[in-house]
């Protein structure tokens, strides 16, 4: 019996590291998931007399997307977001961090706009209220402002498919 | 000639090697208090983009961004333990360079104690077995001899 424990304590270690190589330790944890989005009144990037403000879509579920025109990944998931936006299925409000206005606007005007609007978190404190540590990153809002699912890093069409939509879907089908 | 080049070049390096300093946020601290709590908070925190690194060294923005927020803080009164809650409530504890001792940092607290103590216990069963193991071979090597002693 005992002979079969120290190969059997090998195993389930190596089970274990094996698991641990499949994670990844830049994700961090949100702890805002099942908490209320944290307020804000910023800008619109497209209208300066315009604030936008988390209660603006309560009611619906809504996709918050972190990114900046000097963010490589934004731009590598941009088109996934313009997809995304075409099929009218959740509303994406851009949180533009950190960035110069300009650049953002010719940016969007090139390269096609996903957003129902674009908050300018131009100090980024916003995006340090909300626990952002780089971009882009994705928060997907319910219908009473809770924050449930915390995307990191950029949006690809099968995180789409297998995450975010099902998610969305679900929190649809959830009452406001 | 080469001398001069020589103790000229070492000040030149000198100076650029200093400068590359001048690009570290120079603070200017109210009292001595706050500017003794900014030095430990930053170095507790961690930096959330080079992660293996607090705030304290990190040249990442986020780290800059977190410095200046740490020092806006204590200098609207915040004390050391409001300041680390604030990071806390948005990076969760991995924001902590020391992780706190929890249910769910227990393995990582005591886990290569646990793995050296069950390495120790491995190591104490092997050698219990090599000494039987001996006995017995030379009980039957006892037995051959002694049939080979008796013919």
């Amino acid at each position: 019996m005992s002979r079969f424990l120290v190969p059997l304590g090998f195993i389930i270690f190596v089970i274990f590291l094996g698991k641990g190589l499949t994670l990844d330790p830049k994700e961090i944890p949100s702890p805002f998931i099942g908490k209320a989005a944290p307020d804000f009144s910023l800008v619109s990037l497209h209208d300066a007399n315009k604030m936008i403000k988390p209660a603006d879509y309560k009611g619906q579920v809504w996709l918050l997307n972190v990114w900046a025109t000097w963010c490589v990944a934004c731009r590598a998931e941009h088109q996934t977001l313009v997809n995304i936006s075409q099929q009218k299925i959740v509303p994406i409000v851009g949180l533009n961090y950190k960035d110069e206005s300009e650049l953002a606007i010719r940016w969007l005007q090139q390269l096609g706009d996903p957003y129902a609007d674009v908050a300018v978190d131009a100090d980024g404190r916003v995006a340090i209220n909300y626990g952002v540590y780089g971009a882009p990153e994705t928060f997907i809002i319910d219908k009473k402002g809770i924050i449930r699912y915390k995307h990191i890093g950029p949006i690809n069409p099968q995180s789409w498919q297998q995450k975010i939509l099902p998610l969305v879907q679900q929190l649809n089908a959830e009452a406001g | 000639m080469k001398k001069i080049f020589f103790i000229f070049s070492a000040i030149l390096l000198s100076v650029f090697l200093n400068s590359a300093n001048a690009k570290f946020d120079t603070l200017v601290f109210e009292n001595e208090k706050m500017e003794k709590d900014y030095k430990i908070l930053v170095a507790e925190l961690r930096c959330l983009v080079c992660q293996n690194q607090n705030l304290a060294d990190s040249n990442a923005e986020l780290a800059v961004d977190l410095r200046n927020q740490v020092f806006e803080m204590l200098g609207k009164g915040s004390n050391r333990q409001q300041i680390v809650d604030y990071m806390v409530a948005r990076y969760g504890d991995f924001v902590m360079y020391k992780p706190p001792i929890k249910p769910t940092t227990y393995l990582l607290w005591f886990g290569p104690l646990l793995l050296f103590v069950m390495a120790f216990a491995v190591v104490f069963m092997f050698m219990r077995g090599q000494k039987a193991q001996t006995t017995k071979i030379s009980a039957q090597a006892q037995e051959k001899a002694h049939s080979l002693l008796d013919d």
